[in-house]
């Protein structure tokens, strides 16, 4: 990456305590990232180390209690449109069809109707969906799902695409054919991806740098770049390397904490 | 809250023809049709069988009803002050139904937004509608007569209070319990706010909101009888209350069975509407 670039995205010293039961609960304790554009970020852990906590602070969806959020040096305050988010449970607006779900982006931002409708069918076809434009959510598998949630973010113009979990609820076949789709997406695109999932293979395969968080409470072990070729040979020795040493640091709070 | 959902539904429209097949996917269309009239006639044999056998004197036959029910509809046969009036009747039924009906959404749907999505609107007025909500139609009848008067007002009272709840509290309901997520896909899409409200909660209830509507419209039929029961000289209620004062039963069950087939039409068209808006709802057939 290019290092004299600003950075897109800037995490300093984010912390962020939820209150439940009257208990407060130390969801994210000085997580300090930044990220340059163009990157794809990969966030794991077990869960409840804060990783989707992080996510929705960087969406604008929660406030930091303490430390802030930064895109492009300016707070983050409210959800934006350049910050798009893809659901684990996809969030399709299941009154609109697959077309609808696309232009309700650019409809909210008032673009041209002429526009909205090149956009529309360039995104439909990006993400293969021409003969189910006129479907509704219901009527498609999991994977069609969550192809319309990321063509809705990227007709909206968004730069940076933060996904939770995404590929989560969908079976290996189709797992592998959307990650190879996000990566041709991502390489064609000047995206900048925040990826989190749970399976290190996952994050191996897609991503150029690996977080790797740990709970109790949720903070940032290490920051991992991750140098292998693409595409990536899954069953390669040196993605084993990587994947043993990720591993490592996904069990080293268990390790006695130094005070 | 309880809140009043109608079953998932019986029907659907029928499929496409299948090519090559037209007398099989007749039958195969025809079917749920003749099951569905297995009971009523039955129930026809058995009142058929019980009045001919003069099980009982008080209750005419099926014969001379339907006998009577072309005289009501058409006239030509007893000539009576009921004959040919059907229609009339009719009509009158269906506008203090439709009325009151039409009315009831009007004011139940702003005020079940207002409620659902407005802490302070519900904080004032959700315990006062929880509180009347328990008193039956009927109970309002003589408070309405003498509010109303005796007359179609009042009927139209009747229905107005019997369709309002079910669509009231379905558009709570409705409003209230938009999936979080979709607000959160909204906002990072760009609609904030007010725009929301339009592109986001009203979509999400519709579906509830149709609920009630059609549990409201079931009901303004429901009650049309009770409502007519206040002195109106035209509609279904009042030819059922006149059979009844004149010991004329025919006349009660002819006034019984338009009614029954006149809610029945208009459940089926308010269903077939309700599943042409909501064709992209998988609880709703399309
Ligand atoms: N809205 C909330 N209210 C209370 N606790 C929360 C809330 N959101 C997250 N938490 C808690 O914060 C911790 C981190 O959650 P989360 O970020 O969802 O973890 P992950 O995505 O890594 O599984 C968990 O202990 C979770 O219970
Ligand atoms: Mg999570």
């Amino acid at each position: 990456m290019a290092d004299a670039s600003p950075p897109i995205l800037q995490i300093k010293d984010v912390c962020k305590d939820f209150v439940l039961q009257g208990q407060p609960i130390h969801a994210l304790s000085n997580a300090s990232l930044t990220i340059h554009k163009g990157e794809f970020v990969c966030l794991i852990g077990a869960s409840g180390c804060g990783k989707s906590t992080l996510l929705r602070i960087v969406a604008g969806f929660e406030t930091p209690t303490s430390g802030e959020a930064l895109m492009w040096g300016m707070p983050i305050m409210e959800p934006d449109p350049r910050r798009g988010m893809v659901f684990q449970d996809y969030a399709l607006f299941p009154w609109l069809t697959v077309r609808d779900n696309i232009a309700f982006g650019p409809r909210a931002a008032r673009r041209p109707k002429a526009e909205i409708r090149d956009t529309c069918e360039r995104f439909i076809d990006m993400v293969g969906l021409r003969r189910f434009a006129d479907a509704y959510p219901h009527q498609l598998s999991g994977g069609m799902r969550q192809r319309v949630a990321i063509a809705r973010v990227l007709a909206n113009d968004a730069e940076v695409v933060l996904m939770d979990e995404p590929f989560g609820a969908l079976d290996a076949m189709t797992r592998e054919r959307l990650q190879e789709e996000l990566l041709d997406i991502w390489r064609r695109t000047k995206l900048t991806v925040i990826f989190v999932t749970h399976s290190i293979e996952e994050a191996i395969y897609l991503g150029g740098r690996i977080v790797v968080m740990t709970p109790g409470p949720g903070r940032i072990e290490s920051d991992n770049e991750v140098t292998l070729p693409r595409p990536r040979d899954v069953s390669s020795p040196e993605f084993n390397d990587v994947r043993r040493m990720l591993s490592a640091r996904l069990h080293s709070h268990h390790a006695p904490k130094v005070a | 809250m309880s809140v009043t959902k109608a079953s998932p539904d019986e029907t659907s429209p029928a499929a496409t023809p299948a090519a090559g097949a037209p007398l099989q996917w007749l039958a195969r269309a025809m079917k749920p049709m003749a099951l569905a009239l297995v009971v009523p006639l039955l129930l026809l044999a058995f009142w058929h069988i019980a009045t001919t056998n003069r099980w009982t004197r008080l209750i005419p036959t099926p014969a001379d009803t339907a006998e009577y029910m072309v005289d009501f509809a058409v006239g030509g046969i007893y000539d009576d002050a009921f004959s040919g009036t059907l229609l009339t009747h009719l009509l009158a039924s269906m506008s203090r139904v439709y009325g009151g009906f039409a009315l009831a959404a009007l004011v139940a749907l702003p005020l079940g937004i207002l409620i659902g999505r407005v802490a302070t609107a519900r904080m004032v007025l959700d315990p006062f509608f929880q509180l009347m909500r328990p008193i039956p139609v009927t109970a309002w009848l003589p408070l309405s007569m003498i509010l109303f008067g005796l007359g179609a007002r009042s009927a139209f009272a009747l229905v107005f209070l019997g369709a309002f709840y079910p669509i009231l509290l379905n558009t709570i309901f409705g409003v209230k319990n938009v999936d979080g997520k979709l607000f959160e896909a909204a906002s990072m899409l760009g609609c904030r706010g007010k725009a929301q409200f339009y592109r986001v909660v009203l979509p999400a209830a519709l579906p509830s909101i149709f609920t009630g509507l059609r549990l409201g419209l079931g009901l303004a039929w429901f009650v049309i009888v009770v409502g007519e029961m206040t002195g109106v000289p035209q509609g279904l209620g009042a030819v059922i209350m006149d059979g009844r004062t004149l010991s004329r039963t025919e006349l009660v069950i002819c006034g019984m069975i338009v009614i029954g087939v006149a809610g029945f039409i208009s459940d089926r068209i308010i269903l077939a509407i309700g599943n042409y808006l909501l064709r992209w709802s998988p609880n709703h057939h399309g």
